[in-house]
């Protein structure tokens, strides 16, 4: 087991050096980055830049001053917002972000595994016919359309809900459902399909030939099996859990990081784009990282397989 | 007149007295045809088309996809106006006998735009599936059929590229390279092959073990026969799949790439340019303006996915009975 | 006269199962006795129903495709066909138990060997987890797996293919039921775990006196176990007998033919012959007997009406039309029997 960990703790060191590294050689490669010659405006701002990036030394110099930097979790400053540093916008941002992220996992988690259970349990009935519509309905629909739409429909015409911003609960749930609705949708269908292949397996026939209950059958013997490939696509649904907060928070005005993320797009602000793809890559493969030693940890037979090997 | 077999089989020795003595002479046998299963067996195409056909939903999606390729195509001819003509006369016009789905704010003819939009989306989906397949079948290609340490390799990569988080990939490329329809489709594909990558080197360990089968002559079989009756349908049934749900991902992503300024640019249209134009309809009441793009979008994403699902149901092999 | 120790008796059982291509008829008619403590092998080829059978008494049939059309399943006077779901609940595990073919998938791959031998009495007879496991550990030592008390803290993945099949064997033990279904028992097993397997159900019975129900296509497997053969073919029993009538004296060209496909060891220098054909499409079962196009002495009644029973002994039965006084006596030995 722990060979297995630290095997997987070099792929993520290995995956997280590759982004930085590539994120330095386009970086280096567009015009309009601070490793560029030309120049920003603000004289204060291009000093801050040449002062973090050793814009004066030579470009491998660099390349390593770059990945110190990255290392001490300092990613230099903003070229339009010159009052902030990268880290600034982190700090204000990123707990906004997590928290409608976290709250958007949970949500899709939960709901989606009762829809898959309960179609797999009804399975070729109304229900499951009725789950599965709109389980592909919601893989369909874009979460930025789903979420102008739950504006248009539940907040602009009815007044129900508030229009936007990340303030009171009644604010979260609009861009919650916005964000949750896709994973739901992927956890539902395949929750469903695993289960249905757990319910034929001969251990629970043998479960069900114990006498023990239907309720008892499905939750001790096969929900559990059923949800081991839920368990693999976590790190998938994340990283798409967080990509979708950059439309959510743009489109409901949510000062999260995803909207600073994408303002520095629009704005082609460098050391933003670079430092908060650095940041959010290495979180989302620290993820993988975590999800991948869960798994390790929830079946027995992993365990055994690593060290047979090693 | 002879009894009849029903009356008869109902056991009683008194009946045994009315089957008539002729009845127990030796029954010819006319060998083979008997024994053999009743039901036509059809060939593996044949039978998937007929189980696609027979799932409804996936033929309306099926069907909608034609009717969009077709619109993708002439749609844009259908009215006297071309995607960036601005009529500053006829802002914001509602659905009429002119403008069939309204204007937009700077009196563009969302008809048109849909339709060119659906050209971009379609596109975008069919050539990033397209690229993938090549890049796939030649790296999974190779992967599977060099084998040992070279499979061992090509796979590490794979693994390495498969941890990287995929839209941010592309969101970073399209920053370096600038949005344009051809490093859209770029940026999708250039870590989009690995999914079908490693479909391809399952599906060619397979055919190596096909060969194993056949060298050890444990089955007579012909080798086209195999060809056709195992190899093909074992290989191409998840590779069509894969392709099928390539599509809606790659228009998913251009929509999102779009809507967040990173993709097709003004005055040309795509359904994510048209939906984060519109926007700001939100307030306005504008609904024609989100309403035409945000269903298309979803609804070809739609027929997508429940295409790839009826083909996936129709190509399994462990389905068939 | 009714024998006073019968357990279960089965009669005219009927299972059909709903499938896109019509209606399969699994089981069409089948009649069956079990005494106590005797070991009844039911046998036949690969979709024969048999194993439909088994799982229709523990009412284990995949609903809702499948469902008991027609017919009693009686065990100690209750019709099993008719059970509410939480009658049979009491009864599975308690009364009956029973066995799968592969014990590679039949523990599930999460759950401890502990956990999973004492689930079944922790409910049904409200043992606490201290009683439960002692009783797990006396089964484990009944079944002959060393160091119990270990063992219950591994998983199923820890254990190997024979290893895991005793401890199916517990499981279905642990309830100590009166009615033992053994389906296919010993077909995922090599051949020397095979034997073992089957001496320790020789043991089992000896010390519990439960009966046994064995499916098996494997006649070797019935010769070693079986006190009484039921030859299954196409949804319906064919033959049945004790082993000594069956393997001496068989009736039915069916059960001749699987005799002389299997290799024995007191007949030697003999050919192993396979019986041509395929087993007939149950959506449109015959009219007849059901063997009839790969019978070697087929007449024309046979296609056309379902045999008569023909009973040489009380215990033995066979249904074939060859043993009608007017079926020609020369029919009983074809060319295929003279040339070898």
């Amino acid at each position: 087991m722990i060979r297995y960990i630290f095997k997987r703790f070099l792929m993520m060191i290995l995956t997280i050096w590759i982004i930085a590294t590539l994120t330095f050689v386009l970086m280096n490669a567009i015009p309009g980055s601070p490793f560029n010659e030309e120049r920003t405006s603000n004289e204060a701002v291009q000093e801050n830049l040449e002062r973090h990036f050793n814009l004066d030394e030579p470009p491998i110099v660099q390349y390593f001053a770059y990945l110190k930097s990255i290392v001490t979790f300092d990613f230099g400053p903003s070229i339009k917002k010159p009052n902030d540093t990268v880290n600034d916008l982190l700090a204000r941002g990123f707990p906004i972000s997590a928290e409608l992220g976290i709250i958007s996992i949970v949500v899709a988690l939960f709901s989606g595994i009762a829809l898959g259970v309960i179609a797999a349990l009804r399975h070729n009935g109304f229900i499951d016919y009725l789950a599965m519509t709109i389980a592909v309905l919601g893989i369909s629909i874009p979460n930025f359309v789903l979420a102008t739409l739950l504006i248009q429909q539940l907040a602009v015409n009815t007044g129900i809900f508030p229009v936007a911003t990340w303030q009171s609960p009644m604010h979260m749930i609009l861009p919650t459902l916005a964000l949750a609705t896709g994973p739901m949708a992927i956890i539902a269908r395949l929750t469903r399909s695993s289960m249905l292949e757990v319910l034929t397996q001969d251990y629970i026939k043998m479960a069900r030939a114990k006498g023990l209950s239907p309720t008892k059958v499905v939750i001790k013997h096969a929900l559990k099996n059923a949800l081991m490939p839920v368990v693999t696509i976590l790190g998938t649904l994340l990283a798409g859990i967080l990509t979708g907060t950059f439309v959510i928070e743009k489109i409901f005005a949510i000062p999260g990081m995803g909207r600073y993320f994408v303002e520095s797009i629009n704005q082609r602000d460098y050391p933003v784009i670079m430092g908060t793809t650095v940041f959010y890559s290495a979180f989302l493969v620290f993820a993988l990282f975590l999800v991948d030693i869960a798994y390790g940890i929830l079946d027995p037979r992993i365990k055994l397989h690593k060290e047979e090997r090693g | 007149m002879e009894p009849s077999t029903d009356k008869l089989n109902e056991q009683t020795v008194e009946r045994k007295k009315e089957i008539p003595t002729d009845w127990f002479r030796p029954l010819q046998q006319n060998n083979e045809g008997e024994n053999t299963v009743v039901r036509p067996s059809l060939s593996y195409w044949k039978d998937a088309w007929i189980r696609l056909r027979s799932n409804y939903i996936a033929m309306a999606g099926l069907i909608f996809l034609i009717l969009l390729g077709f619109m993708a195509i002439f749609g844009p001819y259908l009215t006297p106006y071309s995607v960036s003509d601005q009529v500053l006369a006829d802002q914001n016009q509602p659905p009429s006998s002119t403008y069939w789905f309204g204007t937009d704010n700077l009196g563009r003819d969302v008809f048109t735009r849909t339709w060119y939009g659906a050209r971009i989306s379609l596109f975008v989906g069919i050539m990033a599936a397209l690229i993938d397949f090549a890049i796939g079948v030649l790296y999974g290609g190779i992967s599977g059929y060099k084998g040992g340490r070279t499979d061992n390799v090509m796979m590490r990569v794979v693994e390495v590229l498969y941890g990287l988080p995929y839209l941010l990939v592309v969101i970073l490329l399209l920053v370096v390279l600038g949005p344009s329809l051809s490093t859209i489709i770029l940026a999708l594909t250039i870590t989009g092959w690995v999914g079908m990558a490693r479909i391809v080197r399952g599906q060619v360990l397979q055919i190596k073990n096909f060969e194993f089968v056949q060298a050890s002559k444990s089955f007579g079989a012909k080798t086209s026969r195999i060809i056709r009756k195992n190899l093909l349908p074992n290989t191409m049934g998840p590779i069509i799949v894969q392709m099928t749900l390539t599509v809606p991902t790659a228009i998913f992503a251009e929509a999102f790439l779009s809507f967040l300024g990173l993709g097709i640019q003004s005055p040309f249209a795509s359904w994510g340019v048209m939906a984060n134009d519109a926007l700001t309809t939100i307030l306005s009441g504008h609904w024609w303006r989100l309403f035409f793009p945000a269903f298309f979008i979803s609804a070809t994403m739609f027929a997508f996915n429940v295409l790839g699902d009826g083909l996936q149901d129709a190509l399994d092999p462990k389905l068939r009975r | 006269m009714i024998p006073i120790n019968k357990i279960l008796e089965i009669r005219n059982l009927h299972v059909t199962f709903s499938t896109y291509g019509g209606e399969v008829k699994a089981v069409r008619g089948v009649d069956l006795d079990l005494h106590e403590g005797e070991t009844l092998a039911i046998v036949g080829e690969s979709g024969c129903g048999k194993s439909v059978t088994a799982n229709s008494i523990m009412r284990l049939i995949p609903t809702p495709a499948g469902k008991i059309s027609n017919g009693t399943i009686r065990f100690k006077g209750m019709d099993l066909a008719k059970a509410t779901d939480k009658q049979m609940r009491n009864i599975r595990g308690v009364d009956i138990s029973m066995i799968f073919q592969d014990p590679m998938t039949a523990l599930n791959p999460t759950l401890t060997i502990g956990t999973q031998l004492t689930e079944g009495v922790r409910q049904h007879q409200n043992l606490s987890k201290k009683e439960a496991e002692q009783r797990a550990v006396e089964m484990m030592n009944l079944v002959g797996i060393p160091n119990p008390h270990e063992r219950l803290k591994q998983y199923p993945h820890q254990f190997s293919g024979g290893m895991r099949q005793r401890i199916v064997i517990a499981i279905a033990l642990i309830g100590e039921p009166d009615l033992l279904i053994a389906d296919e028992p010993t077909t995922a097993l090599d051949v020397t775990i095979q034997a073992q397997i089957l001496e320790l159900f020789e043991t089992i019975q000896k010390e519990t006196n439960v009966a046994i129900i064995l499916i098996t296509h494997d006649l070797g497997v019935v010769a070693k176990v079986a006190d009484r053969i039921n030859v299954m073919y196409a949804g319906k029993i064919i033959e049945a007998g004790t082993r000594e009538e069956i393997f001496y004296q068989p009736k039915h060209p069916y059960t001749k033919g699987l005799l002389q496909s299997i290799p024995r060891l007191d007949q030697k220098g003999e050919k192993l012959l396979p019986i041509d054909g395929t087993p007939p499409d149950l959506f449109s079962p015959p009219v007849g007997c059901p063997f009839t196009a790969r019978c070697p002495h087929a007449m024309v009644v046979c296609e056309k009406v379902y045999p008569l029973r023909h009973q040489p002994t009380d215990s033995h039965y066979a249904d074939c039309w060859l043993y009608d006084e007017r079926a020609h006596t020369t029919n009983l030995n074809p060319k295929k029997e003279e040339m070898t």
